[in-house]
């Protein structure tokens, strides 16, 4: 025991970073990293989420007058890029993933810890960079999906669509950054033993959501660079009179635009399948297949994107062959509903508030999965298509199936993070309020649609049959968020007067459970030996005691042989200042000025540099 | 083609009935809409089957909660593990994969044909639909016939519809009558519209094009082969002149002021191009791409202040006294 509490002291001290304000500035450990993560997807959720209830407030009735069309238009822009980009994607690879996949891997940091940090200053700068548009009233306005011509500056001459390319070029950087330090940490950091076949689901699902961001953004940087070279340098990329082509951008915005639907699910997939073997106290059913499963998703996921564009006139072959895909990416998902849906029968099931969350989730993603099928129909996609019943369709996905397991991951690793249990009864209350909430918000969406209500109307007429429901619509909302309000009033409540919780509430499976709660700054104190894909279930081995650097083991991809011992980086002010010389070529490019604009990119190169003065010594 | 049996207790169940709607996909009216709708109804039978069955899962999961289940072993190898994977296997992979290649092939190989643009052997019927920001262009190819937001078609008779676009990208959508087709710049789609009964059938632009999207939509009105062939023939005329002392006045007015430099009005000097044919606008119903009705008051007020009525349009509010909205109304009301 002396050797193990000396073992811990000793680490303790290795691992320790500078304490207030400066150390958050500065840190490179991964759970901090994640927090700062969470706490700023969770503004930028609330921001996402007050201007949804201020569209859903204009249109519970007919010919209501309380935002103006171009707020309006605002608005839904503005709602659909924070939710994808700056709520979804970090708040599940950010914040869940950042602080998870080290304690889920037996690793001590992330793969690159500082570039870990500037990934979440980037986003950050990024996420203000967005807002400040809101405030300056040049929000972008034609919607996420950014059509041109409407996009152009024919159409649109002022600097809001300079804001929506620039803020999705700059949040695409900090994006980049964490897939490609997911995908290094996922295939080197692995503790000695965890091959492939041992990897938790966890992981298998942030590895296919990190391969599927850095092939996807590209396209979508291209894309709005294009739409900012046209808008700003006159080039014709979209000019059809110039001999560019309107639909170019349909294509490259859908070949990112797809897969980035997956790549806010996968995330969620992996939650749940965290969850499920906890709370049924049972090791997931086909575990190979739902592995398989939640990579296979990701890849055939890059091959269904012109299903978004079958009415705008593409011959009818093309049209088929990505129905066909569409149809064929069914096949993974049902695999892993069925799975889970097994998992939680033959298991030992206890819902409690994690468990009830992803029993939701496998709801609507079942509803939202079928309605998506319906789109393989070409002719009824064509009927329904930008009306209200893909709105119903894809907040359900992503409300449902993305959202969710977010919910209820934030109930179940509550313990671990905070080191207090939350409050039961207060938790079940707010899922089902959530639950209500959601489906009378978004149910009644399919029957609006397919009586003919078409999407992004700031208003609509009375006389078509559509306010009775829009009007439950928008009171489905508000149930939500009070939902959501009971949701972080538990949390905040249990992080003050929650019960000390034990390193290992759930009795789960994998190697986050086997360290105290909160974790210490090193994580393991004994870098542990793994033998099956539930460590903290089977027979747990012996391990490495690593305590005298600041040091992390390094595996081989495929089979997590030891192969070196890598020395880490240490705390560093460097990623926000050169967070802050991206921010500023940012700035310099939406007000025109392009010479500042390389100026500030001679800043960054300075950054670096400054960075790169500071390299941890080679590895032993 | 599945006829839809299904359709009287599924809308009974979901109150989706809505024959008092004008916009309603659920209505169809047309043989390609009744596919789709039909399309529709075997879809939703069987989707609310796999929502039961999943929720039919959890729910017997939630009943048996806190038993003991036949896999509750967290060590070692997962009893219950063959059975489960033939389920997920059987469930999860076959019987999707039996469905979607049904689905498949019904929808993407039958319906899709027999909901596109018919070939030039089938009709010789052709109309042109142009989106402008926020009104629909409608001409009539071998006339010289042009109007706005209505669409006149005869009954029972294929057409091809031609939707192009003046400026950015809209979609042509007539609920009752079909699917929707977009209107790409530099691109001429094509769709079958087709009506079964005579009628008014409201149709509305399906895609986001800027700030007055909310408002524009358009009506197919089919008639009787006569009828149509007699509106083809009046509107393929010029204007009518005028005959009272205030309709003159409003024709000056018109020709001198600002009006002309927008709008056409076929026979006049006014030649503009910028907002609807104006030739025979007494003879439509609706203003403003369905926004507001056609009638001498409600003209009145759009003239006055149209960014009030349809804020963001392309029509300035002008500086007109009262005696000269009356005097434009007079004109335009009497231009049949």
């Amino acid at each position: 025991m002396a050797v193990a509490e000396r073992r811990a002291e000793r680490l303790e001290l290795i691992w320790a970073e500078r304490p207030g304000v400066l150390g958050w500035l500065t840190t490179t450990d991964h759970k901090r990293v994640g927090l700062l993560y969470f706490w700023a997807t969770l503004v930028l959720f609330g921001a996402g989420g007050v201007e949804a209830l201020l569209m859903r407030t204009q249109l519970a009735t007919a010919n209501e007058r309380l935002v103006s069309p171009n707020t309006y238009d605002e608005l839904f822009t503005v709602h659909g890029i924070t939710m994808i980009f700056f709520f979804i994607i970090p708040m599940t690879t950010g914040a869940f993933g950042n602080y998870l996949l080290p304690l889920v891997l037996g690793a001590r940091d992330m793969a690159f810890p500082r570039m870990n940090a500037l990934s979440f200053w980037i986003f950050a700068a990024s996420g203000i960079f967005l807002y400040t548009s809101l405030a300056l009233g040049v929000a972008p306005n034609a919607g996420w999906f950014d059509y041109v011509p409407l996009a152009s500056r024919a159409y649109d001459p002022g600097s809001n669509i300079d804001f929506y390319c620039l803020a999705l070029i700059f949040n695409g950087i900090a994006s980049t950054l964490t897939a490609a330090n997911f995908i290094v940490t996922i295939l080197k950091l692995r503790a000695p033993g965890m091959s492939f076949n041992r990897m938790p689901l966890f992981a298998f699902a942030m590895l296919a959501a990190a391969f599927g961001l850095l092939f996807a953004l590209p396209s979508l940087s291209a894309d709005t660079l294009f739409l900012f070279l046209d808008r700003r340098l006159g080039m014709h990329f979209f000019d059809v009179a110039q001999g560019g082509s309107a639909l170019l951008w349909q294509h490259l915005f859908w070949i990112f635009g797809h897969p980035e639907v997956y790549i806010l699910i996968v995330p969620a997939f992996g939650i749940a399948t965290s969850i499920i073997p906890a709370f049924t106290q049972r090791k997931l059913v086909a575990f190979p297949l739902v592995a398989i499963a939640e990579l296979l998703v990701v890849f055939i996921g890059f091959g269904v994107w012109a299903h978004h564009m079958f009415a705008t006139g593409m011959p009818t072959v093309t049209l088929v062959f990505f129905a066909a895909a569409s149809a064929a990416v069914v096949i993974p998902s049902t695999i892993q509903v069925f799975a889970w849906c097994m998992t939680i029968l033959t298991g030992s099931a206890t819902f409690r508030t994690p468990l009830l969350f992803i029993a939701g989730f496998i709801l609507f993603f079942v509803v939202g999965g079928l309605t998506g099928i319906m789109f393989v129909a070409i002719p009824f996609d064509q009927q329904v298509t930008d009306t209200y019943f893909v709105v119903a369709h894809f907040h359900y996905i992503i409300f449902g199936a993305a959202v969710f397991p977010i919910f209820g991951g934030m109930y179940y690793w509550f313990p671990k993070v905070t080191g207090r249990m939350y409050l039961e009864r207060p938790g079940q209350i707010s899922f089902w309020l959530i639950f209500a909430g959601t489906n009378l918000l978004f149910f009644p969406m399919h029957i609006v649609g397919l009586l003919g209500m078409t999407r992004r109307d700031y208003t609509y007429p009375g006389g078509l049959g559509w306010a009775p429901y829009n009007f439950a619509e928008t009171v489905g909302g508000f149930v939500t968020l009070a939902g959501i309000l009971l949701l972080l009033g538990n949390l905040v409540v249990s992080y003050r007067r929650g019960e000390p919780a034990p390193p290992d509430p759930w009795h789960g499976g994998t190697l986050e459970w086997t360290v105290p709660s909160p974790p210490p700054g090193y994580n393991f104190a004994v870098i542990p030996t793994v033998a099956s894909a539930y460590p903290n279930w089977d027979a747990p081995s012996g391990g490495l005691a690593l305590d005298r650097d600041h040091e992390q083991t390094v595996t081989s991809a495929a089979d997590g042989r030891l192969v070196a011992i890598a020395r880490m980086p240490h705390e560093s002010p460097w990623p926000i200042v050169l967070a802050l010389c991206v921010s500023l070529v940012f700035v310099a490019l939406v007000i025109g000025k392009f010479a500042l604009a390389g100026i500030c990119c001679a800043l960054c190169a300075l950054a670096l540099l400054g960075w790169h003065s500071a390299e941890p010594e080679e590895a032993s | 083609m599945p006829r839809a049996r299904l359709v009287t207790p599924l809308v009974f169940v979901l109150a989706l009935a809505g024959c008092g709607t004008q916009q309603n996909a659920l209505a169809p009216e047309s043989h390609p809409a009744r596919d789709i709708a039909s399309l529709w109804w075997w879809m939703l039978g069987a989707a609310v089957l796999g929502v039961g069955l999943i929720a039919g899962l959890l729910l017997l999961a939630w009943i048996r909660r806190g038993r003991r289940g036949i896999g509750r072993d967290t060590l070692g190898p997962k009893p219950g593990e063959r059975a489960s994977t033939a389920v997920v296997l059987g469930l999860g992979v076959a019987m999707p994969l039996a469905l979607i290649a049904a689905l498949f092939v019904i929808s993407d190989m039958f319906v899709i044909r027999t909901t596109q643009a018919p070939a030039a052997t089938r009709t010789t019927m052709t109309v042109q639909v142009i989106g402008h920001q926020w009104y629909w262009e409608v001409r009539y190819p071998g006339t010289p016939a042009v109007t706005a937001d209505e669409i006149h078609i005869p009954v029972r008779t294929p057409v091809v519809l031609q939707a192009t676009t003046d400026d950015v990208i809209h979609s042509v959508w007539v609920p009752r009558l079909n699917r929707k087709i977009d209107t790409i710049p530099g691109q001429r789609n094509e769709i079958l519209l087709e009506a079964d009964a005579a009628g008014d059938y409201r149709g509305q632009c399906a895609e986001f094009c800027g700030l007055q999207h909310a408002h524009m939509a358009m009506i197919v009105v089919a008639e009787p082969r006569a009828a149509f062939r007699r509106w083809l023939a009046a509107n393929a005329k010029p204007a009518r002149t005028v005959s009272t002392a205030l309709a003159h006045r409003g024709e000056q007015l018109f020709m001198d002021g600002a009006c002309q430099s927008c709008h056409t009005i076929r026979g006049t000097s006014a030649t503009g191009t910028a907002g609807p044919d104006l030739t025979h606008v007494a003879s439509r119903a609706t203003l403003a791409a369905v926004t507001i009705r056609n009638d001498p008051r409600s003209l009145a007020e759009w003239i006055r202040d149209p960014q009030h009525v349809k804020p963001g349009n392309k029509m300035p509010d002008l500086p007109l006294t009262s005696a000269q909205v009356n005097a434009l109304v007079a004109y335009l009301d009497a231009l049949r």
